[in-house]
């Protein structure tokens, strides 16, 4: 797929450079024409620059691109680590550029759990590529055959006589090699990996714990106005008038700006509404408060919460399009027996990113620069470039760090506000949302019921399974007419690897009435919350032990191999049963599940999954006190990822989903009336803060040679069903409908 | 006028006196360490410290820090780091690291209160901050472990 390529560019650089090093270029996809790069970074002007990822100064600095986003996920750390190994590059001396949105980087989308695992390979083939022309920069130096010459530590050794060269006296004899192929290369054998499966910390720790870090809040450009903007409060609405009058005598407060509502489908674009414009921030949220906007609200004021609610499980009550079927399910049914069937219900979840959405934007003639801490640059090249009616190659976007993402920040709708302003005001503008602009104008995960049934047979095993799931469909937001579930039915939903002879998998239709996009761990938190509890029920209908019957569930250690259309197998991560029972074992253990003595109000709770090709489990063990009040006093998460890269940053990760996953479970809810959401902001939005959150994660790493994949989703999704499996064997209570906080636990 | 002492350095403000500190602090003064989250005093965030104790800079107005010395997370330490931000690198607690300069202005303010604090004093004087990666366990373990370097 990727390939580095020896192409020359950017001839006029040469001048200026240490040792008059040739530039080469490094192309994904060969034959694709790209863009010119909008940016030249440290790595493009070092003195040896084997490919886009890579550039090597003759003082030894070693510069390598980060070109996926970092919103804690660890990757800005992780994947030029990768590169650094493979390149036997000393990390003290590695520094890191983040990338501008190019094409030339490939995917920079960070989302889907995938940086990992879709950048290891090319991050270890840019590395090895440099080395090897470091090995044979040195074996000419030297007239010995490369063969002999090897990579130590930032240094290349010839051991026969014993001569050494750094890899900074190498750089400009090695930039005047050919760039070899790919099958010339010879990566390191696991074993002599330096950084992978080595804990290593961020590399922005030491700016983050000083405040030095630069997110998308901190921009600051000179000449720069701020903007705070009233968007239409029902989706689709429009401006029918608006009064700024008081809002223009608020003090720094310089004027109001209509931005134009969208055409359908609202993609990535702006809401529309009125920005009022003013010197900083403070000033512009005050005007905001003044002026008076009377909306054209549209169809979606109809849009209730608890209406639609009755309407989405009436629907996941009724056939609904099948997407999956083996065997015969309703002839298994109609037989009578033992059928046990339940229904599940999540509400809308926002995203409330730490950081909430920003953007600067400075547009001059045809230029346009973006600074957004956004999960997709190239997303917000494009969405920008179309908003203003120029070609995407005079949209350059850079990436701060982000505060959060989640998902919410693969949306370019704010960086798109800003450059709409910038170009109306002639100047840099910053748009400031606040945390109720957040909650309020999201992109939200969908509301969803889910229906189960099953026909068990007299150990308690299921010998028909109907899974069916309504819920307003993401791709609404790219396609007005969409009401069937597309992605969201894809991984685990459709994987279902049970070890039962009939299945069915049905979807429901159902309209969006707002936003809806993608939230960590997307569709799985209402799909494995439904499926993982309806286990536990039929465990405890079977009168068997929830770990015992999960294990039947799956069966036997194998490889299932579904057929497609039903599910296309992703290359290198075939769906291994035996992974997936490893850790739930592994969790269990740990956990001491059915050995541990629990005190008064105590219940274990277990759940599992695979998602984004990473197995994880989780047991988590709950304290439901006399008076109702939930704690937490210990999760333990089993998970494998394949190759672990940076485990202590898989650990952060799976401790932070466990407090994401308990957010979910206790307290997230978005609500509608007449079409505008309820909720503003942490006071009716609530997350879990450091007393709701569970007391102590313990993350079980199991490393294995398989690819890696991804770990910032998988343990979100297991925790609110292995929390309410908690609650029913500490309480009896059955949680059928999150969040918690609608129930009483006692 | 106001004139406030900012990490060591006297200031004169002659804008709006309703206006937050944090928004002096960030958008006039330029010092963009201290975070906007919430404007509510919801989630800690913008804490900084008020003649040495923790206060939401979102919600207090310019001019109720009249004559005050505030001290933001870029003026915590003197020189070098300050032990609470060396136990944070060390116990690696920031993901996404938005949240934690607030942490850090709050646990320094919490070991200046108690000095060996029990969980349940963290858990009290920690609440009322956010981290939405759920740094949490980490960050009990980072106070503990200042605490104890303190000792």
């Amino acid at each position: 797929m990727s390939r580095i390529q020896n192409v020359s560019r950017r001839g006029f650089l040469q001048g200026m450079l240490s040792g008059g090093a040739l530039v080469l270029g490094a192309y994904f996809s060969p034959g694709v024409v790209r863009a010119a790069p909008t940016v030249d970074t440290p790595a493009d002007r070092a003195a040896f620059h084997p490919n886009v990822f890579l550039g090597i100064e003759t003082d030894g600095t070693v510069y390598i691109i980060a070109h996926r986003s970092e919103m804690g996920n660890g990757s800005r750390t992780a994947l030029p680590r990768v590169l650094a190994d493979e390149l036997d590059a000393d990390w003290n001396r590695v520094r890191i550029v983040q990338a501008v949105g190019d094409p030339r980087y490939g995917s920079q989308d960070t989302d889907a759990s995938a940086s990992i695992r879709e950048s290891f390979e090319i991050m270890r083939e840019a590395g090895a590529s440099a080395r090897f022309m470091l090995l044979r920069a040195a074996a000419v130096q030297w007239s010995v055959p490369v063969s002999e010459c090897g990579s130590g530590l930032h240094v290349v050794r010839h051991a026969p006589t014993d001569r050494q060269s750094t890899y900074g006296d190498l750089a400009s004899a090695a930039s005047r090699l050919p760039v070899p192929k790919k099958e010339d290369l010879q990566f390191k054998p696991r074993s002599a990996w330096r950084y992978i499966g080595k804990d290593a910390s961020l590399y922005d720790l030491e700016d983050i714990c000083t405040g030095k870090a630069q997110y998308g809040n901190d921009v600051r450009l000179e000449g720069m106005v701020y903007a705070s903007i009233e968007r239409p409060p029902v989706l689709g609405g429009k401006v029918k008038s608006c009064q700024d009058q008081e809002a223009l005598r608020v003090p720094g407060v310089r004027q109001t700006v209509l931005i134009e509502p969208f055409k359908p489908p609202h993609a990535l674009q702006p809401l529309g509404g009125v920005a009022v414009i003013a010197d900083n921030t403070w000033a512009a949220f005050q005007g905001r408060k003044k002026i008076k906007v009377v909306w054209e609200n549209g169809p979606n004021a109809a849009y209730n919460s608890d209406q639609f609610k009755k309407e989405l499980q009436q629907t996941a009550r009724q056939p609904g399009l099948v997407v999956r079927n083996e065997g015969d399910v309703d002839a298994e049914f109609a037989k009578g027996g033992k059928i046990f069937e339940a229904e599940y219900y999540l509400p809308h979840l926002a995203h409330a990113t730490m950081e909430p959405p920003v953007a600067v934007a400075d547009v001059r003639d045809a230029q346009i620069t973006v600074w957004v801490p956004t999960q997709n640059p190239q997303s917000v090249q494009e969405t920008v470039a179309q908003a203003m009616g120029m070609p995407k190659e005079n949209v350059t976007c850079h990436v701060t760090l982000l505060g959060d993402g989640f998902g919410r920040k693969s949306f370019g709708d704010f960086a798109v506000e800003a450059a709409v302003l910038s170009k109306k005001l002639g100047q840099p503008v910053k748009v400031v949302w606040s945390r109720e602009d957040d909650i309020k104008f999201d992109y939200y995960l969908p509301v969803a019921a889910v229906y189960l049934k099953a026909a068990l047979n007299s150990g308690g095993k299921p010998t028909a399974w109907l899974q069916r799931s309504a819920f307003p469909p993401i791709n609404s937001t790219f396609d007005a007419t969409a009401i069937h579930g597309g992605w969201e039915l894809k991984g685990n939903w459709i994987e279902a690897p049970y070890d039962i002879p009939n299945l069915r998998i049905e979807n429901g239709p159902a309209q969006a009435h707002v936003r809806l996009g993608w939230l960590r761990a997307v569709a799985s938190n209402y799909h494995t919350f439904a499926v993982q509890s309806f286990v536990d029920e039929l465990a405890h209908h079977a009168g068997r032990d929830p770990l015992e019957y999960l294990l039947d569930l799956w069966g036997p250690p194998r490889i299932l191999n579904l057929n497609p259309p039903h599910y296309p197998p992703e290359p290198g991560h075939p769906l291994d049963i035996g992974r997936l029972r490893r850790v739930a074992e592994m969790a269990a253990e740990k956990a001491g599940w059915g050995k541990r003595r629990l005190g008064q109000g105590h219940g274990l709770g277990i759940a599992a999954q695979r998602y984004s090709f990473t197995y994880v489990a989780s047991v988590v063990e709950v304290e439901v006190t006399d008076k109702g009040e939930l704690r937490i006093p210990r999760i333990d998460t089993a998970v494998d990822a394949g190759t672990a890269i940076n485990p202590a940053y898989i650990k952060a990760q799976l401790e932070g989903a466990a407090v994401f996953g308990t957010s979910i479970a206790r307290s997230g809810e978005i609500t509608a009336t007449n079409g505008a959401i309820d909720q503003s902001n942490f006071y009716d939005y609530p997350v879990a803060r450091i007393t709701e959150a569970p007391y102590q994660t313990n993350v079980y790493v199991l490393d294995s040679e398989a690819p890696p994949s991804g770990v910032g989703e998988p343990g979100v999704s297991v925790i609110p069903p292995a929390l309410s499996n908690a609650i029913f064997a500490a309480t009896g209570k059955r949680i059928r409908e999150l969040p918690l906080s609608k129930h009483r636990l006692q | 006028m106001i004139q406030v002492k900012v990490n060591g350095v006297e200031r004169s403000f002659h804008g709006d006196r309703e206006m937050p500190l944090l928004w002096y602090l960030r958008d006039v003064l330029g010092l963009t360490g201290t975070k906007f989250a919430c404007g509510m005093a919801l989630c800690g965030a913008c804490t900084v410290h008020r003649d040495g104790e923790a206060i939401r800079s979102c919600v207090v107005p310019v001019r109720d820090v009249a004559g005050a010395e505030i001290t933001t997370i870029e003026g915590i330490a003197e020189k070098g780091l300050h032990p609470v931000q060396k136990a944070w690198m060390e116990f690696n607690v920031p993901q996404c690291g938005y949240c934690q300069a607030g942490q850090i202005m709050q646990a320094i303010a919490l070991l200046r209160s108690k000095a060996r604090p029990s969980d349940q004093d963290i858990d009290e004087l920690m609440s009322g901050n956010i981290c939405r990666c759920g740094t949490y366990q980490r960050i009990r373990a980072a106070i503990k472990a200042a605490a104890k370097g303190a000792s």
